[in-house]
C-alpha cells in the first residue's frame, strides 16, 4: 500500500498555495494604493479552493505532443482574479481602499498561519505513524 | 514562489513612495526659491505611478502563477502646470525691470498632505514585507516536529 500524499494532506496543501497567492495579490493592491487608474483585485477563495481540490480538474495539464511545448499551470490566480467593487472610488480611477486591503491582508496572514498549522500537523501525524513510536 | 514575489512587490512600493517623499522634500525646500524670470523659476514636480505588469511569458516559464501585476513603478515625474506666483517686490535683489519676482507654484498644504500620505503608504508596505517574512519563515519550518 502506498501513501497518497494528496489524500493524506487533504485540502490544506491547496489552501496554503492559494493563501500565498492571495497574499501576493493583496500586497500588490497595497503597493498600488496611490497609482492612478489601478483597480484593486482579489480572488474568490471559496470558488478557487473547490476548483483546486476537485479531483478531476486538479491534475489537468495541457497535452504536450512535442518536447518543446510549454506546460500550463492548472492552479492559477492569473486569470481568476476578480476586481473589487469600490465603496468609494477615487477621482483618479483608483479603487484601492487601504483600510480594506490592510484588513484583508491581516486576515489572510492569519488564515495562512491556520492552513500552515493544519498542513504541518498532517505531516507530524504522518511522521508519527511512520516511526510507530 | 509567490512569497518571494511579495518582497519585490513591497520593495517596489517602498521605492516608489520614497521617491514621492523625495519630490515632496525637494518641492518644499524650493518653495521660496525666487527668480527674476518665469522660465528660471522652480516648478513643483510630482511623480506619476503606474502598475508594473508581468511579462506575458514569465508565469509560463516560472511554473507558478503570480499576481496580475507585480508592484508599482514610477512612470514619469511631471512638472506642475499651474501658474507661478509673480510678486511685486521692487526691493528684492532678483527683481526684474518692472519690479516683479517669480515664486514657484509649490502648494505647501498639498505637499504636506502628500508627505503624510506617502509616509503612511511606505509604512504599510513595510508591514506587508514583515508579514511576508514571518509567513516565509513559518513555511520554511514545514514538517519539523
Amino acid at each position: 500500500m502506498s501513501i497518497s500524499f494528496s489524500k493524506a494532506l487533504g485540502v490544506h496543501e491547496q489552501a496554503l498555495v492559494l493563501r500565498t497567492q492571495r497574499t501576493a495579490l493583496l500586497a500588490n493592491n497595497i503597493a498600488n494604493a496611490s497609482t492612478p487608474g489601478y483597480k484593486a483585485r482579489d480572488i474568490d477563495f471559496q470558488a478557487m479552493l473547490s476548483e483546486a481540490s476537485a479531483s478531476d480538474t486538479r491534475n489537468v495539464d495541457v497535452l504536450k505532443t512535442n518536447a518543446r511545448h510549454i506546460g500550463g499551470s492548472s492552479l492559477s490566480t492569473q486569470t481568476d482574479a476578480l476586481y473589487r467593487v469600490p465603496t468609494q472610488a477615487s477621482l483618479d480611477g483608483n479603487t484601492v481602499d487601504e483600510q480594506i486591503e490592510n484588513a484583508a491582508f491581516a486576515r489572510n496572514a492569519i488564515e495562512h498561519q491556520a492552513s500552515f498549522q493544519f498542513l504541518n500537523s498532517k505531516f507530524t501525524g504522518l511522521m508519527k505513524a511512520l516511526r510507530g513510536e | 514562489m509567490s512569497l518571494m514575489q511579495i518582497f519585490d512587490i513591497a520593495g517596489s512600493g517602498m521605492s516608489a513612495q520614497s521617491l514621492r517623499l523625495n519630490t515632496t522634500a525637494s518641492n518644499m525646500a524650493n518653495a521660496n526659491s525666487a527668480a527674476s524670470s518665469a522660465d528660471q523659476t522652480f516648478r513643483a514636480r510630482h511623480p506619476v505611478f503606474a502598475p508594473m505588469f508581468n511579462d506575458a511569458m514569465s508565469d509560463v516559464f516560472n511554473g507558478a502563477a503570480g499576481a496580475p501585476s507585480s508592484g508599482v513603478r514610477v512612470a514619469a515625474i511631471v512638472e506642475d502646470g499651474r501658474p507661478l506666483q509673480p510678486r511685486f517686490e521692487p526691493g528684492h535683489p532678483l527683481a526684474n525691470e518692472e519690479g516683479f519676482v517669480y515664486y514657484p507654484n509649490v502648494d505647501i498644504v498639498e505637499e504636506m498632505t502628500n508627505m503624510i500620505s506617502s509616509s503612511r503608504a511606505f509604512q504599510l508596505n513595510v508591514d506587508v514585507m514583515t508579514a511576508a517574512r514571518t509567513m516565509m519563515q513559518r513555511v520554511m519550518s514545514l514538517g519539523q516536529a
